[in-house]
């Protein structure tokens, strides 16, 4: 069986999904269902007050089915998002924790200071420390060094559905990683899920690409598929590529 | 009891005076939400015995959606 491992946990989906963005909760349900994911990622925000009973995810899952994947979101220091951590872990509910540490609005770049920083803290205290990071593949290393359970390398800025701009750098990070490698953010279409797991990622998460689909529904099944048509992709061992043509009919044979 | 609640000034009623209580009052006791109390985190077990005080700052915090 083919399964991801992070940390203590295993899982047969290889896809993570996160769950902003959502039209409503009645789609978020069924696309969530689609996609077969076992990861679901959340973020850490301050009860409102005025209205604390408005309808939450959260309490229409089933939470023996999945697991929790909060995240840093919203962190510009790693003591912010070491806070966030904390919070989400006094829930009770789960000890992954997502570190993102982020360095820009504009671009939503990750920190790297800051998230090594925090990544480096959090592994200390007992998370499971999965790491949204840059396409870098020395900060993924040094990532490693601090313990990470796996590294997360954008495949472009977050939300933004421009697919995996460096596959160069991918390529080395997932060539040396010890633990696994997620594309996390940037991924548009099953197209890219397919191309990140061909490449040779262990997982690929994405939000926005299904949330803000035309049917979000379908598109969680498509980027099912596409995540398993590129993992069987790459576990057949593709060919390699060539100048010319090679007739795939014999050659031999020929009526004259 | 003037605290400041995510962030706003909010007058509690003079009833309220652990963190049990405050939840109780937003009728929080059955919602999955994590409450900290002047930058420490409450453990769950603990809402009954932690007092809430007047110029505390408390956070309400809970999990949404979030990629």
């Amino acid at each position: 069986m083919d399964t991801l491992k992070i940390g203590p946990y295993e899982f047969r989906s290889r896809l993570l999904l996160g769950t902003g963005k959502f039209p409503d909760l009645d789609i978020q349900d069924k696309a969530v269902a689609a996609s077969e994911a076992e990861i679901l990622t959340f973020a850490i925000r301050r009860l409102n007050l005025e209205n604390p009973h408005e309808p939450n995810f959260l309490e229409k899952l089933d939470l023996k089915k999945f697991t929790l994947l909060p995240n840093t979101a919203g962190a510009y220091t790693a003591e912010e998002a070491v806070r966030i951590a904390r919070l989400a872990k006094a829930s009770g509910l789960c000890d992954m924790i997502k570190v993102e540490v982020i360095g820009d609005p504009k671009t939503l770049l990750p920190d790297p200071i800051g998230t090594l920083e925090a990544s480096r803290i959090l592994v200390e205290e007992g998370f499971i420390v999965l790491t949204y990071t840059n396409d870098d593949p020395i900060l993924a290393k040094h990532l490693q060094e601090a313990g990470v359970h796996a590294v997360m390398p954008g495949a472009s800025p977050i939300g933004s559905g421009q697919g995996i701009i460096n596959e160069n750098n991918l390529r080395f990070i997932i060539e040396d990683a010890k633990v696994p490698v997620i594309v996390d953010a940037g991924i548009g279409s099953p197209a890219d899920c397919a191309k990140a797991m061909e490449l040779g990622a262990d997982g690929v998460l994405l939000n926005t690409a299904v949330a803000l689909a035309d049917n979000p529904v379908l598109m969680a099944e498509a980027m099912k598929l596409g995540v398993e048509a590129g993992r069987k992709g790459f576990l057949a061992g593709r060919i390699a590529k060539k100048r010319y043509a090679s007739a795939s009919s014999p050659t031999e044979g020929m009526i004259e | 009891m003037l605290v400041q609640l995510n962030g706003k000034n909010v007058e509690l009623a003079a009833e309220i005076t652990t963190v049990r209580e405050l939840l109780q009052s937003y009728q929080l006791q059955e919602k999955i939400v994590i409450v900290e109390r002047n930058g420490e985190i409450v453990d769950r077990t603990r809402y009954e015995e932690t007092p809430v005080a007047d110029g505390d700052r408390i956070e309400i915090v809970h999990f949404v959606g979030g990629g």
